[in-house]
């Protein structure tokens, strides 16, 4: 019997994680190359194949229109909105979109929807946990920022389906990083988590107790991050190359995104270091160096860290709190590091911020949490609750262009609200309903969700219907409407046009593995991967018989590797995995001796798993991670 | 009684019953609560109910599960809250108080006239006396002038109001004694002629405290500008 794995997953606007939960302890699952985050990078390599995470990271560099970047920043929004990221992030839109469509991105001679490349990240993170599983994972809890607005939460939720996995929970990230701290903790308390990331910062207030985390108020901004700070000083960089070497680089794509590397890697100096120089190779034989100090650093960051401020203050005082009050500070998201956050938070909060969990892992670890509380839960987890909030009202467009609020910003959620509506004509069919969210009194100031037309209603006098459309934001901060007319008891029928979103059509032809071939694409990829290590192990082994090691074993030991190696030929060509795995264990078992005494005559060994020297075997996944032995029923 | 929110043998969750809040929680028609007491209600239930623990279960489970928890999340909300509490138990005897104001207030954006508000007739001299202060405030405003001994007046006035405002919560109170008293002496739908007189004083004390809030907010954005 198979046990169903849940994995958890921080979709990161910077670096994206796989965890799951191991016994009690939360642990996050690496990669092929063993490093736990998965940069969120994108490429499309010259055979217009995905390349994801650290291997992509040099497309961007050599070859930036085949690479994309911080694609959460597009995740639920329209070309409208995005203005202003266009300026500062080199995302090309689609020329040939239409008013009204869904954002398209172009990468590598091919156009992509947001989802669409987020799907491959997440893609990717499912086939390294399936790796380290030996098993299928389809099903995930996803997190994203508290503040996402319900287009944001859709596209997280499409982008989980167009990679094949379900998606059973989203979890607002710093509800996620409370119960990683509180998992770890066991304390009663009320706790801020003040998460600042490569892209969304979120406050939210929590109160811990008993095993239940309930969310008191939560704010946020989400286009607030370590990329403005990234892009802040690539415009410096710039100014100062344009000025000092007369050079403007601004539309030389390869220039800037080695500048970005160049920042970035100051940035994260500068956190332990006081002062850091910058050496950048320019095109044309130049050079641009600059010595930073933090306190310049700190300078020109102030009114960027300065906007966390703001969300803070409104969160204590919707949760009807004093800094005083609050036990606990904890601290998520890479851009954390940088000490005058940290400085920020104490001044703030008035305490000093927690700092022992990681940054980097605390969500997904979190997420991970979740996913086990959802598929039945564990010792550790069994008394555990999350009680989260919607963090922005929802409100109705009435006449005049005001919003009509429905649903207060902090409502617990699951929440509903139930509003009446009648016609004005007489046998008027139909309704048109325009949703908002946001705290705006005018609509125009909202964030348009999505425009509904209840079709359908019986012919009646004006004002003689009474239509009773019910909204429900459900455990995962999503809009649902239902709705129904009360003299008549028919169901009205609700047609939802999304204001940035994919329709479900559109989603499933946008699914990457169909569900129905999900086992036998595993099982393949299986066979394909073992294969390639049966290669290793042979090639490693034809060398090792060249070796003065060779000579030293026992005729009985040759005979029995021989047994073994001919084995595994023989079952290499059949496509039971499972068998050639067992095959390849065994052969490594009886060339244990083998290895030991080639390593003392100091030749680096290969039949202990490590890779070998590559340049002998061509590209190929290298041998699974040491560490990460899989595990087969 | 509680609405039977589990089955009683197996424990699994039910369809919600029509109910209204207060039988959700198990409580009867009255006003006093002990917020303590339901908060602990409130978690109980949810760590029966929540969508979360029901992830695994059937699909109808799920549907279920997630309408019986926004109910308890929309009526915990409702009752914790004082004035929600009694907007919410004045609706259930047919008093739309909110559902008239709004469309009193749509009305006059309609026609483009000032929604008519009453003043309460305790507060009509301070009221009369503010009015005319903001105006000279106003006017003061325009031609540059400052008059802070002006501005002294309008705040003692307006930290008269907001006493008011916290002693109507008491006289409120008061009459949730009194609704309470009646509930008890006569539980049933007959007594309506006591419980009407209850209500519209219950309305009445609304009304006054939504007025008071809104010319406290008036006068802090005026002395704001």
């Amino acid at each position: 019997m198979s046990t169903e794995y849940i994995v958890g997953i921080d979709l990161g606007t910077t670096n994206s994680l796989v965890a799951f939960m191991q016994g009690d302890t939360p642990v996050v699952i690496p990669g092929d190359d063993g490093s736990n985050l998965v940069p969120s990078v994108v490429a499309l390599d010259e055979n217009s194949q995905p390349v994801i995470g650290n291997s992509a990271r040099k497309f961007l560099i050599e070859t930036p229109e085949r690479a994309v970047y911080s694609i959460k920043r597009l995740m639920g929004r329209g070309v409208e909105d995005i203005q202003e990221e266009l300026k500062l992030f080199p995302f090309r839109v689609a020329e040939d979109l239409q008013p009204g469509e869904v954002l398209r991105i172009k990468l590598g001679g091919k156009t992509f929807t947001p989802p669409e490349i987020s799907a491959l990240i997440l893609r990717q993170l499912k086939r390294n946990a399936e790796r380290y599983f030996g098993a299928p994972v389809m099903k995930a809890v996803i997190t994203v920022p508290a503040y996402f607005n319900d287009a944001q939460r859709q596209a997280t939720k499409d982008a989980g389906r167009i990679a094949g996995l379900e998606v059973l929970r989203l979890v607002n990230e710093p509800t996620a990083a409370s119960l990683a701290y509180g998992l770890d903790k066991k304390q009663n308390g009320i706790i801020a988590v003040y998460d600042l990331g490569g892209g969304t910062f979120d406050i939210s207030i929590l109160k811990l107790h008993d095993g239940i985390f309930e969310v008191i108020a939560t704010n946020g901004d989400t286009h607030l991050g370590g990329d403005d700070i990234d892009n802040l000083l690539i415009t410096i960089a710039l100014d100062d190359i344009r000025g000092d070497l007369d050079l403007d680089l601004r539309r030389n794509a390869e220039a800037v995104q080695a500048i970005r590397k160049a920042v970035i890697e100051a940035k994260i100096a500068l956190s332990s270091q006081p002062s850091v120089k910058l050496d950048i190779d320019l095109p044309g034989g130049k050079r641009y160096q600059r010595e930073i100090s933090r306190e310049q650093f700190e300078q020109l960051i102030q009114p960027i860290i300065d906007r966390t401020v703001g969300p803070c203050k409104q969160a204590l005082k919707d949760a009807n709190l004093k800094p005083e009050q609050i036990d606990e500070v904890v601290l998520v998201g890479g851009s954390t590091r940088i000490p005058k956050v940290r400085a920020l938070v104490k001044e703030m909060f008035q305490r000093e911020p927690h700092v022992d969990l990681n940054p980097d892992e605390v969500v997904a670890l979190g997420a991970a949490v979740q996913a086990n509380i959802l598929g039945g839960g564990s010792e550790a987890t069994q008394n555990m609750l999350l009680l989260d909030v919607t963090p922005l009202s929802l409100g109705i467009e009435v006449a005049g262009g005001v919003t009509d609020k429905i649903i207060l910003r902090n409502s617990t959620i699951p929440a509903s609200a139930t509003q009446f509506y009648t016609t004005q004509i007489d046998g008027q069919a139909n309704v048109a309903i325009h949703v908002l969210q946001g705290e705006r009194e005018l609509a125009k100031d909202c964030r348009s969700l999505a425009r509904f037309d209840l079709k359908g209603i019986p012919p009646m006098a004006a004002g003689i219907p009474r239509v009773e459309v019910k909204f429900l934001i459900d455990a995962n901060g999503i809009l649902h409407v239902s709705a129904r007319e009360q003299r008549s008891g028919k169901e009205a029928d609700i047609q939802v046009q999304p204001s940035y979103g994919l329709t479900d059509d559109q989603v499933e032809s946008m699914i990457l593995d169909s569900f129905d071939n999900a086992e036998e694409d595993f099982r393949r990829r299986q066979v394909i991967e073992a294969r390639n290590e049966t290669a290793t192990i042979l090639a490693a082994l034809e060398k090792a018989k060249k070796s003065p090691a060779w000579a030293h074993l026992t005729s009985d030991e040759r005979k029995r590797i021989a047994k073994m190696e001919k084995a595994l030929i023989e079952v290499n060509k059949e496509d039971d995995y499972q068998a050639i795995r067992k095959a390849i264990d065994a052969l490594n078992q009886c060339t244990m001796r083998l290895a030991e005494l080639m390593m003392d005559t100091a030749v680096s060994s290969a039949l202990k798993g490590k890779t070998m020297d590559e340049t002998d075997l061509g590209e190929g996944p290298t041998a699974p991670h040491p560490m990460a032995k899989a595990e087969f029923k | 009684m509680r609405a039977a929110h589990f089955c009683a043998s197996c424990g699994k969750v039910q369809p919600p019953q029509p109910a209204d809040y207060f039988s959700f929680f198990g409580l009867p028609l009255k006003l006093t609560l002990d917020v303590t007491a339901l908060e602990k209600d409130f978690y109980e239930l949810s760590r029966r109910l929540h969508p979360d623990l029901s992830a695994r279960a059937s699909t109808r489970e799920q549907e279920w599960s997630l309408e019986q928890s926004s109910l308890l999340n929309d009526a915990y909300r409702t009752l914790r809250d004082p004035i929600k509490r009694t907007q919410y138990l004045l609706r259930l005897e047919g008093v739309e108080l909110e559902e008239q104001s709004k469309a009193a207030t749509e009305q006059a954006r309609a026609t483009g006239e000032v929604k008519k508000q009453i003043v309460p007739p305790d507060l009509l001299e301070e009221v009369f006396e503010l009015n005319m202060q903001l105006e000279e405030l106003k006017m003061n405003k325009q031609v540059g002038d400052d008059d802070p001994s002006l501005v002294g007046e309008i705040s003692k006035h307006k930290v008269a109001l907001e006493a008011k405002y916290e002693q109507l919560l008491q006289e409120l109170q008061s009459y949730w004694k009194e609704w309470d008293a009646a509930i008890d002496r006569n539980p049933a739908e007959s007594a309506v002629a006591e419980r009407t007189q209850i209500i519209g004083k219950m309305v009445d004390v609304l009304n006054r405290r939504n007025y008071i809030r809104n010319l406290v907010r008036d006068v802090n954005a005026a002395l704001e500008e």
